[in-house]
């Protein structure tokens, strides 16, 4: 097991950040993702009385001030980098680093977003048929670009090595993870501040995933509207937030005593070259990327416990998932558990997948795996153990952590206890 | 209530738009050197004062404005035109 990462530098999870509905500390969270808690609820931060979908899993009360060491520059980020900025304040915080002690030369930064400043382009747009060309902001630009995160967050910290956004729609944070394991691994960076921040629930954001008819609305029961893999889904539910993680070389991590989540050993990465938004057939993009990642851990299909799906609760994806899961674990398929925690969470699009890495890293630190809740009757064409309603307590050695992104991006993750 | 004089209202969007204190905001602080304001401050200051004090701030003028003072001044003179 693990034989051909013994030329690599190994990489394991050292602290972790997470902004959602369902918590603003990772504790918190935690703690809601045992109880099968749900974060969707009528929306309130805008008026969305005119559309056909009022449902999402907000953030209502956030203030992201705080989070900045100089206030102004808190006025001059839109809400994704807000979030961002204080789920990696708390990541570092988590992971008890000392930045005034590294070399900074060696931390980067690799936050991603799907979609950026939507809200700042709203507004912005707002004013110039309102008041005129004279009346943008010189913000706008740099407050709606998917990459300031990144940058705010280097400014930050003074985190001077590698920097990036990874943009590539619900795949992006599980990318951005995935691309600096391998930064760590080819020896860019001993530490990467990684993964993805959304704030996308406005009028455009609803308006044009719902125009797509891809989102629920079971506007009457929020709480019950996420329902991965239930024959009664019809859509997913937009969440906003971000899930940031402390990304470290294991030596540098020992050396400075740091307590360690678990180890990432692998990653996947594909395209399925089909369709903007639809899955490829049987999910064959999917399985090929959970194949890769697999083979890049050195791990056998029966190695894998626990995992993490994409799960979005949309008719066609959850199907393609569940036939991808099969053609890869064969018949360890009906031996290992599944769950889909955007049954929770909701979909937090280019935050999703570090959100659901960071549930990963607690569930191979506690033994205990979070539920698929609203799973009330299973498709028929579903058929795998979601983990339905209640969590397990139950030794998970490995986790798969999926992602696929319109686009036919796909990214999976594979992290295990440190051995 | 009385409404604020011009001091007054210059000194509210300074302090709203740049995050700095009252008592920092003299006549005589200048945006850059002693308010901390980058080249993307200062074109959002003018956009501010200019929805205001409702009046166009020209470019060749917009340049000449670099203190509390300065901008005063400029309105003051505009609203006495």
């Amino acid at each position: 097991m693990g034989q051909s990462n013994q030329s690599y530098r190994r990489v394991v999870i050292t602290g972790m950040g997470v902004i959602t509905a369902l918590g603003q500390d990772l504790e918190t969270f935690w703690q809601n993702i045992l109880a099968g808690k749900s974060g969707v609820s009528r929306i309130t931060i805008f008026d969305a009385s005119q559309f056909d979908c009022q449902i999402a899993a907000q953030v209502a009360e956030f203030n992201g001030t705080p989070f900045f060491k100089v206030p102004k520059d808190a006025r001059r980020c839109d809400r994704y980098t807000l979030f961002a900025m204080a789920a990696t304040k708390k990541a570092v915080q988590d992971s008890g680093i000392a930045f005034e002690s590294e070399n900074m030369n060696r931390v980067g930064v690799l936050i991603g977003s799907g979609i950026g400043g939507l809200r700042t382009l709203e507004e912005q747009y707002s004013n110039l048929l309102q008041k005129g060309p004279s009346r943008l902001s010189p913000f706008m630009i740099p407050m709606m670009i998917s990459n300031m995160a990144s940058g705010m967050v280097s400014m930050e910290f003074g985190a001077q090595g590698p920097n990036m956004g990874v943009v590539s729609a619900c795949s992006t944070s599980t990318h951005s993870v995935g691309e600096s394991f391998h930064i760590i691994r080819r020896n860019e960076a001993d530490v990467m501040i990684a993964g993805g921040s959304e704030a996308a629930i406005c009028s455009l954001g609803i308006g044009g995933f719902a125009a797509m008819k891809a989102l629920s609305t079971r506007n009457d029961e929020p709480e019950k509207a996420s329902r991965p893999f239930d024959r009664d889904r019809d859509g997913f539910v937009m969440a906003e937030g971000a899930g940031i993680l402390i990304v470290e070389e294991l030596e540098h991590a020992k050396k400075r005593g740091a307590r360690i989540y678990c180890e990432l050993v692998g990653y996947g990465n594909t395209a399925d070259a089909h369709h903007m938004t639809a899955p490829s057939p049987q999910g064959e993009g999917a399985a090929r990327c959970m194949r890769m990642a697999l083979e890049c851990a050195g791990l056998n299909p029966s190695d894998i416990d626990y995992i993490n799906a994409h799960g979005t609760s949309t008719p066609q994806g959850d199907i393609c998932e569940t036939q991808a899961i099969k053609t890869v674990f064969g018949d360890h398929a009906r031996k290992l558990m599944v769950s889909s925690t955007k049954s929770m969470t909701g979909h937090l699009l280019g935050a999703a997948g570090s959100v659901e890495m960071a549930i990963c890293a607690k569930v191979i630190q506690n033994d205990k795996v979070p539920p698929t809740i609203n799973l009330d009757h299973p498709d028929p064409q579903c058929d795998l153990d979601y983990v339905p309603h209640k969590a397990r307590e139950v030794r998970v050695g490995a986790i798969v952590n999926n992602s696929f992104g319109f686009g036919g991006h796909n990214a999976t993750l594979i992290a295990r206890k440190l051995v | 209530m009385p409404e604020k004089s011009i001091e007054e209202k210059v000194k509210d969007i300074i302090v709203e738009q740049l995050g700095v204190n009252a008592e920092q905001v003299t006549p005589n602080a200048r945006f850059i050197e002693d308010l901390g304001a980058d080249s993307l401050d200062t074109v959002e200051l003018v956009m501010a004062f200019e929805e205001e004090f409702g009046a166009e701030i020209p470019d060749e003028q917009a340049e000449k404005l670099l203190t509390v003072g300065d901008v005063i001044n400029y309105v003051k003179e505009k609203q006495g035109e």
